[in-house]
């Protein structure tokens, strides 16, 4: 097979075509730039929610009598306690929290209100084991097994709101990834379109290569090539279009969000790592749409 | 060469078979006529030799392939020793003479350096030497003929199909096409002809085999276009 011979095909039919092959390249570049949109929604939502669950703690606070004689979770009760928190599937750490660390911490946090701290003694706070969940949705079945064993007073959940709001995120993820989809379908016809289109365009090449004698793949790797020059050319432009997006938009209008750490900020090395991704996809997806057109609607 | 063995070719949207029961043989180096009237069979026959079509029955022979039969994968190589030209010349409009002509050699793979010596001696050979930077568009038919004469013969096939190559052309230029393909034959190529043209048959004098309503009616070693029409 001589390359050079292939490629000049390429290049006459993507020129020749100059029309559609922009049409197929910007839809194509559309249909990444959302498809790489999503993955970097994605991408925000899983770190976001990293971040905040890490932040959550559930909390176990221990009784009055264990509060008031147990300074370093030494005795019995305390220690069995935590011994079963931590063997329970899906902690990952436990802390114990003694009544004077509390104290402490009230005391670190309430310093700009002095009359709050005045008023505050140790006595009114109690020692707790504070539990870091590898997965917060566990919370439920803790919280009822450690309700009323001994030494339990009472166990919190700070991450009830929080799983309400990444529920809402998900489903936010989850329709990013259809309409990415949609998408990704519109780009394949459209790719479909074009080389049947473009195999039209060139039928009396194809009609002699056939009569000559050449090759199936003499004659269709144009066409192929063609379509994987556009998955790539317009993986490269979805690239640009997400660098631009970054800049021009997701910085300005997000400014403040960032600046808040409420959402992780988006950076060159996360479009750069999506990057990759979209140049595969739209190559194997250009070429595996070429060569399902080419095997259906193309004579050999 | 060819061998056409009890062959016949219904196509699935017609009711009356394209060929029926047709048995020829054309030797090596021979000329043959295909005559007929209108619908009477000949591009059928020669598009089962291309194995454009496949026979519903019998065999089709070219050279060793039992074309019918071939596997996918090798029709390539049956069509790389089988030349071909119609009445409409397919010359691609935007590739120059010789372009054209090395078009045939370039999508089989030849090495540059063959195509650069074969493709101006066919030209010669077709008369076109002079004119192998041209455009197709400035050609006249005949000329465009030749080209496609040149680039069906470039890759010296066993054998040249000519499917009313004439068809498009006055008849002194159809004199003159007719004797190229006659230098063609005098290579040692194996010709077969489908034409309507009365005149040329009458006047070359070769092998004729007429078919009618896809039947050979006629097969005559030097035989003319018809009694009495
Ligand atoms: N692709 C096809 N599908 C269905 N029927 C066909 C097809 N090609 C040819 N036929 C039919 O087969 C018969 C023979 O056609 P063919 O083209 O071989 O005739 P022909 O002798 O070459 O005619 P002409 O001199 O007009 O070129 C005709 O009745 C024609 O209608
Ligand atoms: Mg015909």
């Amino acid at each position: 097979m001589r390359a050079s011979f292939v490629f000049g095909e390429v290049a006459t039919g993507l020129r020749r075509n100059v029309t559609m092959t922009v049409a197929m390249i910007l839809t194509t570049a559309i249909s990444l730039g959302l498809l790489g949109s999503g993955l970097l929604v994605v991408r925000t939502i899983d770190r976001m929610q990293q971040d905040y669950y890490q932040r959550v703690e559930t909390v176990v606070y221990l009784s009055a009598d264990l509060s008031a004689n147990d300074t370093g979770c030494t005795s019995s009760t305390c220690s069995a306690l935590r011994g079963q928190l931590e063997s329970t599937p899906g902690v990952q750490s436990v802390i114990f929290e003694s009544r004077q660390a509390a104290f402490a911490r009230f005391q670190r946090i309430f310093q700009g209100q002095p009359e709050l701290l005045q008023l505050a003694r140790p006595e009114a706070l109690p020692a707790s084991l504070r539990v870091q969940l590898s997965d917060p949705a566990r919370f439920p079945s803790i919280a009822k097994a450690f309700t009323g064993k001994p030494g339990v007073d009472r166990v919190t959940d700070q991450g009830e709101y929080l799983r309400q709001l990444f529920r809402a995120l998900n489903g936010l993820r989850n329709a990013t990834f259809v309409i990415a989809l949609i998408q990704a379908l519109a780009a394949l016809l459209l790719i479909s379109n074009t080389i049947q289109l473009s195999a039209f365009t060139r039928r009396t090449e194809v009609g002699v290569m056939r009569l000559t004698g050449a090759s199936r793949w003499y004659t269709q790797l144009p066409f192929l090539l063609e379509a994987v020059v556009a998955g790539v050319v317009g993986a490269v432009l979805a690239v640009v279009g997400l660098v631009v997006g970054k800049v021009a938009f997701v910085d300005r209008v997000l400014a403040g969000v960032f600046e808040a750490a409420i959402v992780p900020r988006l950076g060159y090395g996360d479009i750069f790592s999506v990057a990759p991704i979209l140049l595969l996809v739209g190559a194997a997806v250009a070429a595996l749409t070429g060569y399902l057109t080419l095997r259906l609607y193309v004579r050999t | 060469m060819i061998r056409l063995h009890h062959v016949s070719k219904s196509y699935r949207t017609s009711t009356r078979p394209a060929l029926d029961d047709v048995t020829v043989d054309v030797e090596k180096g021979e000329f043959a006529f295909l005559i007929g009237p209108s619908g009477s069979g000949k591009s059928t026959f020669l598009r089962l030799l291309l194995r454009e079509e496949v026979p519903t029955a019998g065999d089709v022979y070219v050279a060793e392939w039992n074309v019918g039969k071939l596997p996918q994968r090798r029709i390539p190589q049956l069509r790389q020793r089988v030349g071909c030209v119609f009445q409409d010349f397919r010359l691609l409009p935007n590739k120059t003479v010789t372009e054209n002509v090395a078009f045939a050699l370039e999508v089989i793979g030849k090495p540059r350096r063959t195509i650069r010596k074969v493709v101006p001696e066919v030209l010669e050979l077709v008369g076109l030497e002079g004119k192998s930077d041209r455009m197709p568009n400035e050609l006249s038919g005949g000329e465009q003929q030749r080209v496609a004469i040149a680039r069906a013969f470039v890759n010296r096939p066993l054998v040249l199909l000519a499917d009313e190559p004439t068809g498009n052309l006055d008849p002194d230029i159809s004199q003159e096409i007719m004797v190229l393909l006659e230098r063609i034959n005098r290579t040692g190529t194996t010709v077969l002809m489908a034409t309507h043209d009365h005149a040329i048959v009458d006047s070359m004098r070769r092998r004729v085999v007429e078919l009618n309503l896809g039947q050979v009616v006629r097969d005559e070693a030097r035989g003319v276009y018809g009694v009495g029409r």
